[in-house]
């Protein structure tokens, strides 16, 4: 069996990635359709939150890929720091732009429901407010490897940053669990006793999960791709002008 | 058919509006940039396959 360090060369990674990103975009897009139109269509309102229980087929899925985009990131940070393979860096590079956009969703689609269940746009929640520095640090995580010209500079920087981050990424996850305060309910869904979900819900939403993963796994190997392509363009510049 | 979403239909649709478009801009924005920078390292190749010094 092939290890899982060979795609960490750039041709094999591309050739691999060549035919998994056609199957991955297809397949996401089928199951983001398929959830959507299932759960905007043909699940009923629920007793007290009315229609408004759509909106979570958007925001459980983006929230749930806001998070895990940054232990993606996370992890291949510290494949880069460890072992320096530079599909990894350009991976997590390719990830940021990915995971920025899901927290931008599910801040959004989180306001747009807060204000007629709660009231309130915005409130100062732990959850809430470490989804919203969780925004920040993806920013800046975008900023950092725009802002770095050396490509090799800017993936350590760039990874210490994402270790950094990764508190408020872990926060994010659990700040319902560890602060028994604020506005925002614990997990929608659990594999604890009692569970809290009705299936109507559960599969499209278990649908629009899948689809999302799917769809941030096509756009990171589509980034990456692109990354790989930057790269090599920028060494034969750099060759070409030390020629010159 | 659209469903009856009551007095929260503005909230819903907003919703769905805003994620459907940031999701397909975000689509968008890597599927063109890849074609871009694709076409800058297909150009530069040629470009340095071309010139006498251009090969390793």
């Amino acid at each position: 069996m092939a290890s899982l360090w060979e795609y960490a060369n750039p041709v094999k990674f591309m050739r691999l990635s060549g035919w998994l990103l056609p199957v991955t975009a297809l397949l996401a897009a089928g199951l983001i359709a398929t959830g959507l139109i299932w759960g905007f269509f043909f699940t009923p309102d629920d007793y007290r939150q009315g229609s408004t229980v759509k909106i979570i087929f958007l925001h459980v899925p983006s929230a749930l890929m806001a998070i895990n985009a940054w232990v993606m990131m996370l992890v291949a940070s510290l494949i880069w720091l460890i072992r320096r393979h530079h599909v990894s860096a350009l991976a997590a590079r390719a990830a940021g732009p990915v995971g920025a956009t899901m927290t931008l969703i599910a801040l959004m689609t989180g306001a747009i429901w807060g204000q007629p269940m709660w009231g309130t746009w915005w409130a100062w929640d732990p959850r809430l407010t470490s989804f919203l520095i969780l925004f920040l640090f993806y920013i800046g995580y975008i900023a950092l490897w725009s802002a770095i010209e050396d490509p090799d500079t800017a993936a350590d920087l760039t990874s210490v940053l994402c270790l950094v981050g990764s508190v408020f990424a872990v926060l994010s996850r659990y700040a319902a669990l560890f602060w028994n305060q604020g506005l925002h309910q614990g997990a929608s869904l659990s594999v604890a006793p009692g569970t809290r979900m009705d299936m109507t819900y559960k599969l499209p939403l278990y649908v629009c999960m899948t689809g999302f993963g799917l769809l941030f796994l096509a756009l990171v190997l589509a980034g990456t791709r692109s990354e790989i392509r930057a790269r090599r363009a920028r060494a034969l510049l750099t060759r070409e002008r030390a020629r010159a | 058919m659209m469903p009856d979403l009551g007095p929260y239909a503005t909230e819903v649709l907003l919703a769905y509006a805003v994620s459907l478009g940031l999701m397909a801009a975000l689509v968008l924005w890597v599927w063109l940039r890849g074609r871009r920078i694709k076409a800058e390292l297909a150009r530069l190749e040629s470009r340095l396959n071309r010139s006498p010094n251009g090969q390793d």
